[in-house]
């Protein structure tokens, strides 16, 4: 029994993405519409060709119908998977392991989240029948506990480490305000970001993901028949998942300085992918900065930097889009917004960008000594969550 | 001789300064503080603090469980099912509810002493008005346990030794199902009725009793008509009449006959006698012995101890959660009802707070699971772990001001048992500003919510008030 990977056996061949934000005039069918259509077009195949689809949405519509309808699919199969906020990226692995598998030569995973049709601020989901004792907190309030935790555990003052995660969303903002597709385009200092008032913890509300709508798409065909299709594909080199035990509510042991089942996951994917040192190998990453302190924590969990020290590489500017290790160079959840079903396929699309050279001048990374990139995605909580890790390349082998 | 074997008084954490009302209205209130039931509390979540304290004193298993309250929960289901429950008793062991009568406290209790077997009697009571009247200010929360029995079911503290009724019919005080508020004849009518009845019970009771007005120690006297128990008090002829409780509490109606005797039990002497009298719908007297038994009894938590450790709520506050002001609330979605099946299949985690250890890893599972975290356990091979009386320390803590609740914000920690197994649950009874690492604290059973007209019972934990949690 081994994790043994689809390297290079898959290339992602076009993508498509719509603004994420509130999108008050469209619904969930024309935000599936929108990104389909762009990733037809930028993979130059009509949706006729597409043999099998993956869609991807936590709360939006259940069922292939949800997609199958809006883009009148006819006589296709279409799967839709829910894996928490690690939904989108859920939705690509399992198109990738149908076309690897040669069930299907060219599939399409298709992410969409409408949030903000609830009338409620937030996400949230409805839940199943219940027995009235699962813990009633936001995720904001979860991840909260991860800043004193960490503050204790390697002795950093707490003042200090709350502008350390300002940092990063300052960071995230500074990205996003180049994005025309992100959620926020608007500069925020962490100064002002920790002057704001707490709602969660130490956290304001600009330490979290922005809620927006939105979708994107990624069209998939194995790796031989990619340039068929397309003279730049992406490939894929590893795709990992971990559904933790939720062992770390209730295990003592847990410090709620890291998130073990991203740390497995990361391992997995670099076995996968054969790298040995993450921080040499990749150009960047597109990580799940659903909360500030979440960001920082993965820093370490994905291996970019030694346990205990991310706040101060934070500090040091490394992750910053001119970086050593740049890390959500789109804007991540925080300015680009999170639509839940769509995040994750929205990071491999930045990734389509920057490792193709097309990110635009004035966000395109620096490419030249590294090309390989990783996307971290996960849904849930400290001490319960699914964790999602992929890695890309434009080159094979 | 049957009598009371052991006994809990219960009052909640937050008290009201009578002086705050007239502040915010212009008038009303008065001297002193009242106990407030808080938000997540109802009769039935004091009823079980109460009923707890009571059994931790003893290790008689109850063979029947009675509860009374003017203020119950729910109407047409039994609220006693829920105490059941939680105190984890048998499910031979039958609960009644003796309901909406302030009378059926000191009902349930005399019932009790003439009946067989070890039976539990709890009563409880929120005690409240329309703003500036004086119920609102003069009524308290509380509620009281008493596990009644005989010689051959455990030790007796204190021996029934007479007992009277004098009943008629009058309206006096009277209330819907439903109201916010408690109807009031002219007070110097009820006054003509309470005192013959009075007279009439006392006489009896000691008669039955076999003793004379001054072989009475104290006396325990409260009622739901303030004019006739001040001058039935003068006209015992006792020794003492006891604190009633008034200054700092108020009057718990319901569970206020338990809550003063338990109040004296837990400061008397064995050979003393305690007289109870209580004017509710005509007057009931108990004629108590304390024994030999009661030097040796340690009470969980003494009344006394509750009434000193308080903190205060404000007015506002008071007056939304009583329900008197509605505030708004955040733009979440409300809560939704537990699913009963759901709900019966985790009645020993959900009303018990009974987790599961690995029987090879010892692994505290909280829920309990079939399947455990550490891979030495098999499948199953899992044991109960009750874990309601196990103190525990914050290890960290959040507070969530984005969450819907009745009452925000959510105050929410990390604890770690003693013993090992650790919960993030949410705390009570606790002011944000207070929670450090390192606090102590212990479980307590609440109201999460109601939704669709069913509340949502389970436990959270609050900074320790008892001996167990220290």
């Amino acid at each position: 029994m081994a994790s043994h990977g689809i390297k290079d056996q898959v290339a992602i061949i076009g993508m498509g993405c719509t603004q994420f934000r509130e999108h008050w005039d469209k619904g969930t069918d024309d935000l599936l519409i929108d990104a389909s259509s762009d990733a037809f077009a930028s993979a130059g195949v009509a949706k006729e060709d597409v043999d099998a689809f993956w869609l991807g949405t936590a709360s939006s519509g259940m069922s292939g119908l949800t997609l199958s309808q809006p883009l009148k699919l006819e006589g296709k199969p279409v799967t839709r998977v829910e894996n928490f906020c690690a939904t989108g990226s859920e939705a690509l692995r399992q198109a990738s392991y149908a076309v690897a598998s040669g069930a299907y030569d060219m599939a399409m995973a298709i992410g969409v989240e409408k949030i903000k049709d609830s009338g409620y601020q937030g996400l949230n989901a409805p839940p199943a029948p219940h027995d009235g004792t699962k813990r009633n907190l936001t995720a904001a309030a979860m991840y909260s506990l991860v800043l004193p935790a960490y503050a204790a555990r390697y002795g950093v003052d707490e003042d200090e480490l709350r502008m350390v995660v300002a940092k990063i969303a300052e960071k995230n903002h500074r990205n996003g305000a180049l994005n025309p597709l992100a959620q926020f385009r608007r500069e925020m200092p962490a100064e002002k970001i920790c002057e704001m008032a707490s709602v969660a913890g130490r956290l304001s509300v600009f330490d979290c993901s922005g809620v927006a709508d939105g979708s994107a798409a990624a069209i998939v065909v194995r790796a031989e028949d990619a340039h068929k299709y397309c003279d730049d594909p992406l490939y894929i080199k590893a795709l990992s998942f971990v559904s933790g035990t939720g062992g770390g509510l209730i295990d003592p042991d847990y410090d709620y300085t890291t998130f073990p089942e991203c740390d497995m996951a990361g391992a997995d994917a670099y076995r996968q992918a054969g790298i040995e040192d993450p921080r040499s190998a990749l150009a960047m990453a597109e990580v799940h900065d659903c909360f500030t302190p979440t960001e920082m924590v993965l820093m370490e969990d994905l291996g970019f930097c030694e346990r205990g020290t991310a706040w101060k590489e934070v500090l040091a500017g490394t992750f910053e889009r001119n970086g050593d290790m740049p890390i959500n160079t789109d804007g991540g959840l925080k300015a680009f917004g999170h639509p839940v079903g769509a995040s994750g396929l929205r990071m491999h699309y930045e990734c389509w960008l920057q490792l193709r050279g097309k990110a635009g001048d004035d966000r395109q990374i620096d490419l030249s000594t590294r090309n390989l990139g990783l996307v971290h995605n996960l849904g849930g909580y400290p001490g319960e969550m699914v964790s999602f890790v992929s890695i890309l390349g434009p080159e094979l082998g | 001789m049957r009598g009371i074997i052991s006994f809990g008084g219960y009052v909640p954490y937050r008290r009201l300064d009578r002086s705050a009302i007239a502040a915010v209205m212009g008038r009303g209130g008065g001297r002193g503080t009242r106990s407030v039931a808080s938000y997540d509390e109802d009769t039935t979540t004091m009823g079980v603090e109460a009923a707890r304290l009571a059994l931790r004193s003893s290790g008689v298993e109850p063979r029947a469980l009675w509860f009374a309250t003017a203020d119950p929960a729910y109407l047409e289901k039994t609220n006693a099912t829920a105490i059941h429950a939680a105190l984890r008793l048998d499910s031979s062991t039958g609960a009644l509810d003796f309901g909406g009568a302030v009378r059926s406290g000191v009902g349930a209790l005399r019932t009790a002493l003439a009946s067989g077997g070890p039976t539990l009697v709890v009563a409880a009571d929120i005690r409240g008005g329309l703003p500036t009247g004086a119920d609102e200010a003069n009524g308290g929360d509380g509620a009281a346990a008493f596990l009644v029995g005989g010689e051959g079911d455990g030790p007796v503290v204190a021996e029934l030794l007479g007992a009277a009724s004098a009943t008629e019919e009058f309206v006096d005080r009277w209330r819907q199902p439903g109201s916010a508020s408690t109807g009031q004849w002219e007070e110097r009518f009820g006054e003509t009725r309470y005192g013959p009845l009075a007279a009439q019970a006392w006489k009896e009771a000691l008669g039955s009793a076999g003793i004379g007005a001054e072989d009475v120690d104290v006396a325990v006297l409260t009622g739901a008509h303030g004019r006739a128990v001040k001058r039935v008090s003068g006209q015992l002829g006792v020794a003492r009449v006891a604190d009633d409780l008034a200054g700092a509490v108020g009057n718990t109606g319901t569970a206020h006959p338990g809550l003063l005797l338990a109040n004296e039990l837990e400061q008397a002497e064995p050979g003393q006698i305690i007289a109870v009298v209580v004017l509710a719908d005509g007057v009931e007297v108990l004629i108590l012995r304390t024994t030999e038994a009661l030097a040796a009894y340690e009470p969980a938590l003494p009344v006394a101890d509750q009434v000193a450790n308080g903190a205060e709520v404000s007015y506002a506050t008071f007056l939304q959660w009583r329900e008197m002001i509605r505030v708004q609330p955040p733009n979440r979605p409300e809560p939704t009802r537990p699913s009963s099946s759901a709900a019966a299949r985790a009645q020993d985690w959900k009303y018990g707070f009974v987790g599961s250890r690995g029987t090879e890893s010892g692994t505290l599972h909280l829920p309990p699971a079939r399947v455990s975290i550490r891979p030495e356990d098999e499948l199953d091979e899992m044991a109960p772990a009750p874990m309601a009386d196990v103190g525990a320390t914050v290890v960290t803590f959040t507070i969530d001001r984005l969450v819907y609740s009745v009452s925000p914000p959510v105050v929410f920690a990390v604890v770690d048992f003693d013993g090992g197994g650790r919960l993030p649950v949410e705390l009570t009874d606790v002011d944000p500003d207070s929670v450090r690492i390192g606090q102590r604290v212990e479980m307590t059973f609440r109201r999460l919510y109601e939704a669709e007209g069913i509340i949502n019972y389970f436990w959270k934990a609050r900074p320790a008030r008892s001996s167990s949690g220290q």
